[in-house]
């Protein structure tokens, strides 16, 4: 009786003092935690949105939507989304491949899925240069064609299909590990056609994963720099992706100019952080 | 048991029947056309540009003192921004997978931030900071401490790509052992510091080696994010991956390949110990 009475006597700390207490409580762990946080990630984004934000609105909207940056934008994304397409289908391939079937060389063609992660992008962009300019391996026997695969936007999406690749077969591959082949041996024992069995029983439950695969690779190709600066001729309006105009902004000591196009290239890779959870929630869908 | 047979070959007769014997065949040569082409090829050239004309061009490029100051500014990197991440990791790993709070998922999805913006826009925030005209720029110029074009800079933006790997890898290895041997270690009188050493840390070991390689792997071979704040001096500030890209650009592409064969056998070790360490998490989870 007399606690009850003592504790609503006892004054409510202020907000402030809550909070303040709640910090000095923390274990150190989530002091490091924070504090490495803070100085490392949260305070360069704010110094970041800070810097565009002093910019103003029309300055913002004059640089953000000038033609050379249009036109960057067109070729990072238009070419960053024709490769997840691509990849999207032959990584699927692969790693249904891997899954489901026996061949020799399998665990060496799995284990060197992951090189493009552990290449560093200026060798990747190197190699690629060399192998589909004209007089490279593969390039000298398009050029006869006419067709230029090195120095063009065709040399971006090589490298942007390189650096992608891994990021669909790795989040395919697991997911068609659990499916079970009982659904599809009903559908075949129902009489399924291949087609359909494949359509109707196998593409539904692997849909979020591809999308998700999709997704992780077009975010990865559209911040790509190294691989792409070395194969792509860097010509304005023709094959010049959005950061490495960031890039050439900074070397001129335009920092507003770098910043501003750096904020729309950052706001895309957090639209897409979203979409990409919320692909992972619809796949776990399936899981539960 | 019999019956059960019976009806497994039936079902797998009638499964071969179904599926002609040239699909899978087109497929796996589909597969291996893709990746010869996307990957093999690329990798195979590398050592054929550097050792072409044989070992001797490639052992004379190793005697260059640009080359040596790349290899050596590139180890200092990994071996100072390494184990800060990994301490980072640890803290930050312990510290989520250890407790239940509301915007656990959020601050999961933070942690991975710097995975998914630009390597460039990563340097750029790093020069709107610590540049000449940046928020703290001024007052380390003042103190003589240069951040950018240096090597301070250049550790700042390679602990920023490299971040969230071991958090990554350590979280689930943590989740999985669980708080049952930690709780029995703390009754039987062992402090933090002794459950850590003996306990958490030898049941999380293979995902923070795991996590290591990545971040080391990342932070060796990191081009975007050091290009924009190094200045790309020889000599200097100059990493292997911008030595490649500075000799590919003066045309001096055998310098640039023998650069390359190195990273390159780097990103093979790092694949053989992933395979290794792979493995030894699969046996623990049989």
């Amino acid at each position: 009786m007399s606690n009850i009475i003592n504790a609503s006597l006892v004054k409510p700390k202020p907000l402030w003092r809550q909070w303040f207490d709640r910090i000095r409580n923390l274990s150190w762990t989530w002091r490091i935690t924070w504090f490495y946080l803070s100085a490392m990630l949260f305070l360069p984004l704010v110094a970041m949105f800070a810097k565009a934000g002093s910019e103003g609105w029309s300055k913002f909207w004059e640089v953000a939507a000038s033609p050379i940056a249009l036109s960057t934008y067109d070729v990072t994304f238009t070419t960053s989304l024709i490769t997840a397409l691509i990849n999207g289908v032959f990584g699927t391939a692969i790693a249904w491949v891997l899954v489901r079937y026996d061949f020799p060389g399998k665990r060496i063609i799995d284990a060197s899925i992951d090189l493009p992660f552990a290449l560093p992008t200026s060798v990747a962009g190197l190699t690629l240069a060399t192998v589909y300019s004209d007089n490279g391996w593969i390039g000298s026997l398009f050029a006869p064609l006419g067709i230029k695969i090195a120095f063009t936007r065709l040399g971006v999406g090589m490298a942007m299909l390189f650096i992608s690749l891994p990021f669909i077969v790795r989040t395919v591959q697991p997911v068609l590990m659990e499916l079970e082949r009982d659904i599809e041996e009903a559908a075949w024992c129902l009489g399924a056609s291949e087609w359909q069995t494949f359509r109707q029983v196998i593409l539904p439950p692997l849909l979020p994963s591809i999308l998700t695969g999709m997704a992780l690779g077009f975010s990865r190709a559209v911040g790509e720099y190294g691989s792409t600066v070395i194969i792509s001729s860097n010509t304005p309006f023709k094959d010049l992706i959005a950061p490495v105009l960031v890039f050439q902004r900074l070397e001129e000591y335009d920092y507003a100019g770098a910043t501003i196009i750096g904020v729309v290239l950052l706001g895309i890779s957090l639209v897409l952080l979203v979409g990409i959870n919320i692909l992972q929630a619809w796949g776990q869908r399936y899981e539960k | 048991m019999k019956n059960s047979t019976s009806v497994d070959t039936l079902v797998h007769q009638g499964r071969d029947k179904k599926q002609s014997n040239w699909i899978p065949t087109v497929l796996i040569g589909l597969s291996i056309a893709y990746v010869s082409l996307i990957i093999y090829i690329p990798a195979v050239n590398v050592f054929h540009q550097a050792f072409h004309k044989g070992i001797e061009p490639f052992l004379s490029n190793f005697g260059e003192p640009a080359f040596l100051n790349a290899v050596k500014v590139t180890l200092l990197l990994a071996l100072i921004v390494v184990p800060i991440n990994t301490v980072f990791g640890l803290c930050a790993a312990w510290s989520i997978a250890r407790h239940q709070f509301p915007g656990r998922t959020l601050l999961l999805s933070i942690i991975d931030l710097p995975l998914s913006i630009s390597p460039v826009v990563a340097g750029l925030m790093i020069m709107l900071l610590y540049g000449n005209q940046g928020w703290f720029g001024t007052w380390f110029k003042a103190q003589g401490i240069d951040i950018v074009f240096a090597l301070p800079g250049m550790i700042l933006a390679t602990a920023f790509v490299s971040m969230p790997f071991v958090v990554r890898e350590v979280i689930p290895v943590l989740e999985e052992a669980g708080v049952d041997q930690e709780e029995a270690a703390r009754t039987l009188g062992a402090s933090d510091w002794q459950i850590f050493w003996r306990v958490t840390l030898p049941n999380i070991r293979w995902g923070l080696m795991y996590g290591v390689l990545l971040t080391n792997a990342r932070a060796m071979g990191e081009f975007g994010a050091v290009s924009v704040v190094s200045g790309n001096v020889a000599n200097v500030t100059q990493t292997l991956p911008l030595f490649v890209e500075e000799a590919y650009k003066d045309y001096n592409t055998e310098a640039a390949f023998s650069a390359a064969v190195l990273l390159a056998l780097l990103a093979a070790v790092t694949l053989v110990l992933k395979e290794v360490l792979e493995s030894k998490t699969r046996i623990k989870d049989q």
